[in-house]
């Protein structure tokens, strides 16, 4: 609770360099370094009309990696991700064939399927005791199962609502898309939660060491589960978003978001390890995934040699701060 | 008697997957319109040797408290690679195979230099370069296609003397061949001691780094030889992205079932091998009762979860609260 700890970046600008992350401030440098080499590739790399544009589609990973990043804190992981995204479009559309009623309750219906998700992933890790990587993926499994005998095998026929396409597409500030208004909103609750609240420090406290924070008098399991399921129910909306932004919801739109969630958090500096990481480090790494997203397609390389570009940067990256320290 | 009770104790999870295994193909055989023919356990047998050799494959990784998620990619890159160059006469098609399982290799000491040498989390490392694997499959195969030497592909999924299926046979060479002197070597015993308590192997001189770089780059060669027989199989090179993630996930599924821990240290390949054929068998069992292919996946799902939470019984031992927290 005092603010001498790890994410003293909340408004504390002269100490900002002195105190921020070697990570955080690679992977700004990374983005500056991106911008440059786009530019020359092309001029309207920097035009506000493209930036703008990709601060959009980058918040989509930006809400999705969010959760990510909450249950990263904790040491686990969540490999639920891809299906957490399309049950939640998916079912949000679902909801929306049932009359104005349906409508009206798809997005937050959408979000609960998602919660529901987090929380059987929540139980599993917190008192079950099983490991996050192989629940997860194992709910992910189910998820998937439940899901293609929905639909029967084939995308859904339901389309996005308008409530839908208005918060991914829409324009209440003029300017700024609602896509980046509510990646804002979503972020800065993050900031405020993980650096206000005993909640926050509870979850810096068991990513360092869950036993001392259960000593402490600290019900760790309930913080874990939370946890979870906040990282369900987000990833769900990254993927109500989603539905709003492509008009409609499909089985695999999920899949393309599991390792960029990780790998944003990450490139943020967000220790693998649990206990450490900053939100702003997140950002940096949900942007510079996006614009290296952005640049392999501008420079129309196939689905093949982005996946191993990917691939190799996040190693790479990952080789220059991500290392666990040498043992022993 | 106290060895025997002893090897009674290691053993357990492995006899417990053979078990379960043995109960899952009487009832799939007994229910199976055609009985129990030389011809159903040939085909029961060539789909499940596939994901047995992605399940030996993640048991090793897995026993030095690791994971490998690239296990499926690995898989998927070297039956594209198959599709292309194990093809022609006898020595091309020698040649052809050397390459592939050299590809394998490769891979998997990729993966072990990354994890070990640079000290990255074995999960985010391997999910990472499960992503370049994919992207050199997608390199190799853009469309499904490609070839494979027949002759050599129909011997190994075929039956020998008419009656056992080829591809049990293949396997059993595997496991003689790659596992049981892995496991009896000095590195084998270094990688388990590496998974059971690396602080405690180190104190003690166990070469843990060269024990876990042997179990990252055999998992690759194992992975190879599943996607060399993927393409016997098929005839052709697919870099499907959705069936690279699922056998990856099947093996997890198989590895547990198979009695091998998830924290490292305890279990076999010879258990994942059961673990392999009983959840495959599982997966077909719908078939034999006439459940529509859809609930497949969600019925796989369940099973994958319903194995893992068994895992949480070992917490009723549990007498000290703090061993929550490992």
């Amino acid at each position: 609770m005092s603010e001498t700890t790890v994410s003293g970046l909340a408004g504390r600008m002269p100490k900002f360099l002195r105190r921020a992350d070697p990570a955080v401030l690679t992977a700004f440098a990374c983005i500056v370094l991106l911008l440059f080499l786009g530019s020359l590739y092309s001029r309207s790399f920097l035009s506000p009309e493209y930036l703008l544009q990709q601060l959009k589609v980058a918040s989509f990973l930006g809400v999705i990696a969010t959760g990510m990043m909450l249950v990263i804190l904790l040491g686990q992981i969540d490999l639920s991700v891809p299906w957490s995204v399309a049950a939640g479009a998916m079912m949000a559309c679902a909801a929306a064939a049932y009359g104005p009623v349906g409508v009206a309750l798809a997005i937050p219906f959408g979000i609960f399927c998602g919660v529901l998700i987090g929380i059987v992933n929540g139980i599993g890790v917190a008192y079950l005791r099983i490991p996050s990587m192989i629940i997860t993926l194992a709910t992910n499994a189910v998820a998937q199962g439940l899901m293609v005998v929905y639909t029967g095998g084939f995308s859904p026929q339901d389309s996005a609502t308008g409530a839908m396409r208005y918060l991914a597409t829409g324009f209440a500030v003029p300017g700024v898309p609602n896509a980046v208004l509510i990646w804002a909103l979503i972020g800065a609750a993050m900031v405020f939660v993980l650096t206000r609240t005993g909640f926050g420090r509870t979850v810096y406290g068991i990513g360092n060491r869950e036993r001392a924070a259960y000593l402490s008098g600290i019900d760790t399991r309930r913080v874990v589960m939370i946890a979870f399921a906040v990282s369900g129910g987000l990833s769900a909306f990254g993927g109500v978003l989603l539905a709003g932004y492509a008009s409609k919801a499909a089985q695999s739109m999920g899949d393309a978001y599991l390792l960029p969630s990780i790998a944003a958090v990450v490139l943020g500096g967000t220790s693998i390890l649990g206990g450490r990481g900053s939100y702003l480090g997140t950002v940096a790494g949900v942007i510079l995934i996006t614009l290296l997203q952005s640049i392999l397609s501008v420079m129309q390389m196939p689905e093949a040699g982005r996946q191993i570009i990917y691939g190799v940067v996040i190693v790479a990256m990952l080789l220059l701060y991500g290392r666990a320290p040498a043992s022993r | 008697m106290k060895d025997w009770r002893y090897w009674l104790a290691e053993q357990r999870g492995t006899l417990l997957a053979f078990g379960i295994f043995i109960v899952m193909f009487v009832i799939y055989t007994s229910n199976h319109p055609a009985g129990f023919t030389a011809n159903v356990v040939q085909t029961a047998s060539n789909k499940g040797v596939l994901l047995a050799f992605v399940a030996m494959a993640q048991t090793l990784v897995v026993i030095t408290a690791g994971i490998d998620l690239s296990v499926g990619m690995i898989f998927t890159l070297t039956n594209c690679l198959a599709s292309w160059l194990v093809v022609g006469t006898g020595i091309e098609t020698a040649f052809g195979v050397i390459a592939v399982l050299g590809t394998g290799l490769l891979c998997g000491a990729i993966n072990g230099a990354i994890v070990i040498y640079g000290r990255l989390q074995p999960i985010v490392a391997t999910i990472a370069t499960g992503a370049v694997y994919f992207g050199i499959a997608l390199l190799l195969r853009p469309f499904p296609g490609g070839s494979v030497n027949e002759g050599l592909a129909d011997a190994l999924t075929g039956r020998l003397f008419g009656i056992v299926p080829a591809s049990l046979v293949t396997l059993l060479a595997v496991v003689l061949v790659v596992w049981v002197p892995f496991s009896r070597s000095v590195l084998g015993r270094a990688a388990y001691a590496a998974g059971s308590s690396e602080m405690a192997a180190y104190m003690s001189g166990v070469p843990i780094r060269r024990g876990k770089f042997a179990a990252y780059a055999l998992a690759g060669l194992l992975a190879a030889i599943g996607g060399l027989f993927l393409t016997f199989f098929t005839y052709t090179g697919d870099a499907a992205y959705a069936s690279g993630n699922a056998y990856t996930l099947f093996s997890i599924a198989a590895v547990v079932l198979g009695g091998v821990s998830l924290f490292g240290g305890k279990g076999s390949a010879i258990g994942a091998i059961f673990g392999a054929l009983a959840f495959r068998t599982i997966g077909d069992l719908l078939f034999v009762f006439d459940f529509d292919p859809l609930w497949q996946p969600l019925f796989q799902g369940v099973i994958l979860l319903i194995a893992v939470s068994l895992g949480a019984f070992a917490l009723f031992r549990v007498r000290n609260r703090l061993e929550w927290f490992l």
